[in-house]
């Protein structure tokens, strides 16, 4: 019953989602295109921090050279542009490949001083490497082709876009819900809990929290590769370390312990952003206290709160 | 003559100029229970990380059925057979009962590396998992999360998941520290049955004398990280020395206490 409920709940957002771009305006569109890609971004996030247990604040990076990629793959080879998304993918995996071997070996605080400076690193290159990433300004002028797979699609469309991203994004999210649920996942959760009883199962700890950190780099890169055509522009300000803090916020505000959490954090943070600064100047003051309070009342986030309101309220 | 499952020499931990254990031969026979008794600081617990690869020992060899693991990571060391528990309960506090078995258990069989399978439909595991807690009594707890349960059941739930890797040697660590006399009486009972199954071999360490006289074919006495005396219990019992060192140290804190 409870989950059948969920299901239907479920069903309803994914329909409306669908609906947007045939109900909304152009500005709509685009907010909501950036809120599925940053939910993805935060998702990927949270399979290190919430499943795994490690706190990074380099995720930025993975996001970034995602967008790079795409970029310079439609600037120089023209392919489609789901090919050119699996080279972001492979890209920020390889990253992540790297950056984790030297990571994963720390705990907590020294594992996300570890992860921020290799941020900053990956910044201070595509900074001003100005030959290849074009420096401050980034990599624009770039058109989408066709997507692939013999489709014909007008991807400059942003109504086209949007449900481009809606479908990747929802395969994607389900690709990483699988992984969360498997019996890999399980382990995962088992490492965050207690890591040294993990070992004790005879399990390589190190090991699967790379694995762990080269899948969500993957999945962030496939996230930074959407960006870059919505934006229009790989820029380093996608890889700076602010850049790595909006995917915390989002799974704390929206609820780390749940895989649906991030991309309600995602939704709440782009919306408010959106709907504060028509208002006022001072967005960061009205985000910090939100997230003071959900820090001090309401652990669990957002969803997490809500669940467990519902819960009461059906006993 | 059938082979001894480990066979420890010379095992040496020296923590800058203090030796914690201190030269300790020993071998483990299989079905056997030897339990290693001695004051706190004898090393005991030293000695448990020195041979499931949680400290590196400073001298010495662990030979575990013929093959050298000494200094090993603590993940080789299990999957080579020692499987071992804590003095302090160490378990997934947010997963149930039966997934913190599970976890174990899919570490054990492989499934741990498989990425796109539904972890909650392997009945396989499961059944595995709810087969071991009826051994260990707890199954009637299987949906509830781990951190709620008494104290008393999580080191049972302990044991289970030591039990679950199959292990050719079991390194129990006090296995009933803090427990309630009751508590006491029942899990030595089970650890008792356990090994009497002839399923296992057991390295226990304790405190209380009447939970090792009751489990152990040998007893290794440790005082001060050295190999006071090994035999039988009823060697132990009866042997002048350990009376004084360990069992008599017992009588002079009443006394101390009591004056």
């Amino acid at each position: 019953m409870k989950t059948r409920i969920l299901l239907a709940i479920l069903a309803v957002v994914i329909a409306g989602l669908i609906a947007v771009p045939w109900v909304a305006s152009y500005f709509y569109i685009f907010i909501f295109t950036e809120i599925l890609i940053l939910g993805l971004f935060a998702a990927s996030f949270n399979l290190v921090f919430g499943y795994t247990g490690m706190l990074s604040f380099g995720h930025a990076a993975f996001f970034g050279v995602g967008s790079y990629a795409m970029a310079l793959v439609l600037i120089h080879l023209e392919w489609p542009f789901l090919v050119s998304l699996l080279v972001s993918m492979g890209a920020a995996a390889l990253l992540a490949l790297i950056i984790g071997f030297f990571c994963v070996r720390l705990n907590e605080v020294y594992f996300a001083m570890l992860t921020l400076a290799f941020g900053m690193m990956v910044f201070a290159i595509a900074y001003q490497w100005r030959s290849v990433t074009n420096g401050s300004d980034g990599l624009a002028g770039f058109s989408l082709g066709s997507l692939g797979l013999g489709l014909d699609l007008t991807l400059a469309n942003p109504a086209v876009y949007y449900h481009v991203v809606l479908a990747i994004v929802g395969v994607a999210s389900v690709i990483l819900y699988v992984i969360c649920r498997s019996s890999f996942g399980m382990i995962l959760r088992a490492i965050r809990q207690n890591p040294e009883r993990v070992s004790f199962a005879g399990l390589n700890v190190r090991a699967y929290r790379l694995v762990a950190f080269v899948i969500a780099g993957a999945f962030a890169g496939l996230a930074g590769g959407l960006i870059a055509p919505f934006l229009r522009v790989a820029s380093p300000e996608l890889l700076h370390w602010s850049m790595s803090a909006e995917p915390i916020l989002m799974a704390i505000l929206g609820g780390t312990g749940y895989f649906l959490g991030p991309f309600i954090g995602a939704a709440v943070f782009v919306l408010l952003e959106t709907w504060i600064t028509s208002f006022t100047e001072s967005w960061m003051l009205v985000l910090g206290v939100i997230l003071a309070l959900m820090v001090i009342f309401f652990r669990k986030g957002l969803l997490g709160t809500v669940l467990d309101w519902w819960m009461e309220v059906r006993k | 003559m059938t082979n001894p499952v480990l066979t420890i020499s010379n095992l040496t931990k020296r923590f800058g100029g203090n030796t914690a254990v201190s030269g300790i031969n020993l071998d483990v026979m299989p079905k056997e229970t030897i339990a290693i008794i001695g004051p706190n600081g004898a090393g005991k617990t030293t000695f448990y990380n020195m041979v499931s690869g949680r400290m590196q020992p400073s001298e010495g060899n662990v030979v575990l059925d013929g093959k050298d693991i000494t200094g090993l990571p603590p993940h080789k060391i299990s999957r080579l057979g020692v499987s071992r528990s804590f003095q302090i309960n160490n378990i997934f506090p947010e997963m149930t009962v039966q997934e913190n078995v599970e976890v174990v258990l899919s570490a054990y069989h492989g499934h741990s590396r498989k990425l796109f399978n539904i972890a909650s439909r392997n009945t396989g595991i499961q059944h595995e998992a709810i087969e071991l807690l009826k051994r260990l009594g707890i199954d009637n707890l299987k949906g509830q999360r781990a951190e709620v349960i008494s104290y008393g059941d999580k080191r049972l739930l302990e044991i289970a998941m030591v039990l679950a890797t199959r292990p050719k040697l079991v390194l129990l660590d006090e296995p009933t520290a803090g427990m309630t006399p009751d508590e006491t009486r029942r899990t030595t009972k089970l650890v008792k049955s356990l090994a009497d199954s002839g399923d296992y071999t057991f390295l226990v360490t304790e405190h209380d004398m009447d939970v090792v006289f009751g489990l152990a074919d040998r007893i290794l006495v440790m005082h001060r990280g050295e190999k006071l005396f090994a035999g039988t219990p009823e060697e132990v019992k009866n042997h002048p020395e350990v009376r004084r060192a360990y069992l008599g140290e017992e009588d002079d804190e009443t006394e101390e206490s009591n004056a």
